[in-house]
């Protein structure tokens, strides 16, 4: 009797293998320098200091009339697309929902390949199965799936390399963000904020897919923090703190920050007494062991879900006087700008630019002056709060930060005692519209046409200043917006909004320059890119992917 | 597998069901089903697969939708078999009677890897789970696209065994330059190919002097250069290649 070989003995050699070397294509250097090519766009935020500032200039105020769309991709998928598409020397290569990864031609839009991972059918994200990108090294695409698993995928093949088990989907564990490669490694944090989860980041091998270290959003007994779970029960043990967005990399200091999200469940604070650290914090991890070398906490004992579900953006600039500080600017979901200092976590400043009512204002720490609301009461921001997932920019011609962000949006907050059970919704309310006939907010697509009005909230990219805190100016949209923002050097803001438009504004003015009708939901970050000297600008709205470029170029 | 001097590879085909398949069926059908239905398929009160004798799967179709479905409020539950091991299992259960299981066609999957990495170089235009050049299709999860039958015809070289969108292509561009490489997509303007050097290629045709799409691939017969001992063990280790759990 002679036996085929077994799937494990088959694994167990493949593992085995000397790997492909992972430096054919896009080094680790090549990442540190990204803003040097940007023709390319290297991983999700462009570069490592998350700024979605592109150098590009041929596409410009003065001709920025000429755009014309030069090719779509129609996604199989309904779900949002969230997508931001890497772009590597012509190629694009992205992810549409949940979890499925394409390779296209950046200029004509032609498909090379097409990646589908089916998530298991434990999986239960709470805001829907999508996906917002990949991370490249080498030759090697890494995406993290809705059912928790990190998938290492061929560049050229669209083949699957290696897949690791980052956590349990049965338990509410998901991942959404595209992941972050730092030198060898590929960083992901986990989302289930809403299921009890207990969130972790950690880094893989991008060879093996081993594991190389985890740090737990919320500390365990005996370290540092955890005393802000009061009460000695387990509260800590199901406290959430997801991660939902891609952190960002200082190669100086060689630390990497990532924002946590809410404390669960997610409207009963009275369940989690305590600060709840590092929920709706930032952490500043070392890159090579993530260790823990400072965290600053937005949002103590979270009463709204206001995580820190955005990307740190990490500028020099100096706003104190004293020479170009190492800063991190922060629009957060509470309603309030921040400026830290990155290299220590220090407060340097933080306003409101949104209404404002939990608070009055931060103390000279940062910390919140709450003023809670009384039961009935309407409480702003609401729950999707002043900005979300979808990143902002930051302009170093203008020095002015771009958000989008949701105006007079607010809540009516009801705790409600809830026990916690595996894998299901660990939420503690529900938070109710504020405005008897008006459709509820929420953050997971437009509701039905023909009822959106100004008394449910108002979209709008923002344009603030690091320096004051003070807003320079303001688009306004009727509806509310998911989109993420781009500037470019030639002094442009690319942004679009929850209607389907997608706008090029003047990024000193504000000033609406040209406009394209999309037909669906701008819920994801634009990107541009060039190919053969010409230059693209490419947003996902509804199920399709839109490249735009100047008319007379082919 | 019992390994019996016999036919030749491929060359039976008992009326529709190729030989290939009808053994990988027999070699599943050992491992996993035997058990309830017994090794001559009458062991089950309800169905007797020696006398064709189960009115459930009047169609083949229907017969593979069971074998992987299962049977609700039966024994027979619902199992994780890949479309070429149940047109394998369908083949063996329409033919338990007949089937000829004297040929050779599956081997030791140890051995057939050493063979497609050693001998039969199969490694050095093929890709396995990250290892190995690009210039052939990746193999990683053949075994669950691919039939028994398909397999053994590719081993053997047969014309055709090619997926057309897979065949080499010449390209002359308007400047001259040749590229030559493997086709991956292609619509009425636009051609997409792995080139030579391993890269992703996408051409506009009204830039092309010349786009020719070749009909036979560089893919050897291995009939001359592995017994067919060595050619079963290969077609087992193709076989276990089903992708990443």
């Amino acid at each position: 009797m002679r036996r085929l070989m077994s799937r494990a003995g088959l694994l167990l050699l493949s593992l085995m293998l000397p790997a492909q070397s992972l430096s054919a294509q896009v080094t680790s250097k090549r990442l540190l320098e990204a803003a040097k090519e940007p023709h390319n766009w290297l991983t999700y935020s462009g570069d490592y200091a998350s700024t979605r500032h592109s150098l590009l200039r041929q596409i410009a105020p003065d001709n920025v009339g000429e755009l014309e769309m030069k090719w779509v991709f129609q996604a199989r998928s309904l779900e949002k697309f969230e997508t931001t598409p890497l772009v590597v020397d012509g190629v694009m290569y992205l992810t549409e929902a949940p979890n499925t990864v394409i390779a296209l031609d950046a200029k004509l839009g032609s498909a090379f390949w097409r990646y589908e991972h089916v998530p298991s059918s434990e999986s239960r994200p709470c805001c829907g199965s999508v996906n917002r990108g990949l991370a490249i090294l080498g030759e090697t695409l890494f995406m993290a799936t809705i059912d928790a698993q990190l998938i290492a995928i061929d560049t050229i093949s669209g083949r699957p390399i290696w897949k690791t088990a980052v956590a349990d989907p049965s338990l509410g564990y998901a991942m959404t963000l595209a992941p972050l490669v730092i030198g060898d490694k590929v960083v992901v944090g986990v989302a289930g904020g809403e299921y009890g989860i207990r969130g972790f980041i950690a880094a893989y091998d991008a060879v093996s897919g081993d594991e190389v270290w985890r740090f737990y959003t919320i500390p365990g007994p005996g370290e540092p923090g955890h005393e802000t779970w009061e009460g000695g029960g387990d509260a800590w043990e199901h406290g959430g703190a997801s991660v939902w967005v891609t952190g960002s990399y200082d190669p100086e200091l060689n630390l990497t920050y990532w924002g946590i999200g809410n404390p669960g469940p997610d409207w009963n604070p009275a369940q989690r007494p305590g600060d709840n650290l590092y929920s709706d914090s930032v952490v500043a991890l070392d890159a090579d062991t993530g260790e823990l070398e400072w965290h600053f906490q937005f949002t103590p004992n979270d009463d709204y879900d206001y995580d820190a579900v955005q990307v740190p953006v990490l500028v020099d600039l100096d706003v104190t006087g004293v020479g170009s500080d190492k800063l991190m600017l922060w629009a957060n979901r509470n309603g309030f700008f921040y400026v830290l200092d990155r290299a220590t976590g220090e407060f340097i400043r933080g306003t409101p630019f949104v209404k404002v009512n939990w608070a009055s204002g931060l103390d000279e720490k940062g910390r919140p002056i709450e003023t809670p609301q009384p039961l009935g009461a309407t409480t702003y921001p609401c729950v999707p709060g002043g900005t979300n997932w979808f990143s902002p920019s930051f302009s170093p011609n203008t020095e002015l930060i771009y958000v989008s962000a949701w105006e007079n949006c607010g809540h009516v907050f009801r705790p409600v005692e809830v026990e916690y059970r595996p894998g299901q919704r660990f939420l503690g309310g529900p938070p109710t519209s504020p405005n008897p006939g008006a459709p509820g907010v929420t953050g997971r697509g437009r509701p039905l046409i023909n009822n959106w009005t100004e008394d449910v909230a108002n979209g709008a990219v923002l344009a603030l200043d690091p320096r004051t805190g003070e807003q320079r100016w303001r688009f306004k949209m009727t509806d509310v917006t998911q989109s993420g923002v781009l500037s470019t050097a030639s002094d442009l803001v690319f942004a679009g909004g929850r209607e389907g438009y997608f706008h090029a504004l003047d990024a000193k003015t504000g000033e609406l320059l040209w406009k394209a009708t999309l037909g669906g939901s701008i819920a994801s970050c634009p990107i541009t890119y060039a190919v053969e000297g010409k230059q693209y600008v490419a947003a996902a709205a509804g199920s399709a992917l839109f490249v735009f470029g100047l008319r007379l170029q082919k | 597998m019992v390994v019996m001097a016999g036919l030749p590879l491929g060359a039976q085909d008992a009326g529709g069901y190729e030989q290939t398949d009808i053994e990988y069926g027999f070699y599943l059908y050992s491992n996993h089903c035997v058990s309830c239905h017994g090794e001559n398929g009458d062991m089950e009160r309800k169905v007797n697969l020696r006398l064709g004798d189960f009115p459930n799967s009047p169609s083949d179709a229907l017969l593979g939708n069971n074998i992987r479905d299962g049977i609700p409020g039966t024994q027979m539950t619902p199992t994780e078999y890949t479309a070429p091991e149940i047109t394998a299992l369908v083949a063996y259960v329409r033919n338990i009677t007949t089937a000829n299981l004297g040929s050779i066609s599956l081997g030791d999957g140890g051995q057939g890897q050493a063979l497609f990495e050693g001998k039969g170089e199969c490694g050095s235009c093929h890709r396995v789970f990250g290892r190995g050049p690009r210039s052939a299709p990746d193999l990683s999860n053949i075994g669950s696209v691919r039939t028994a039958a398909q397999l053994e015809r590719a081993i053997l070289g047969s014309e055709g065994s090619t997926l057309p969108i897979n065949r080499p292509v010449r390209v002359v561009k308007s400047d001259g330059t040749v590229i030559n490489g493997r086709r991956i997509n292609e619509d009425t303007f636009t051609v997409q190919l792995i080139d030579d050097h391993e890269r992703l290629v996408s051409l506009e045709k009204v830039t092309l002097r010349e786009l020719t799409i070749l009909t036979s691939s560089d893919m050897p017969s291995y009939e001359e250069t592995l017994t067919a001992e060595e050619r079963a063990d290969v077609l087992a280790y193709l076989l276990s290649l089903k992708g990443l759990s």
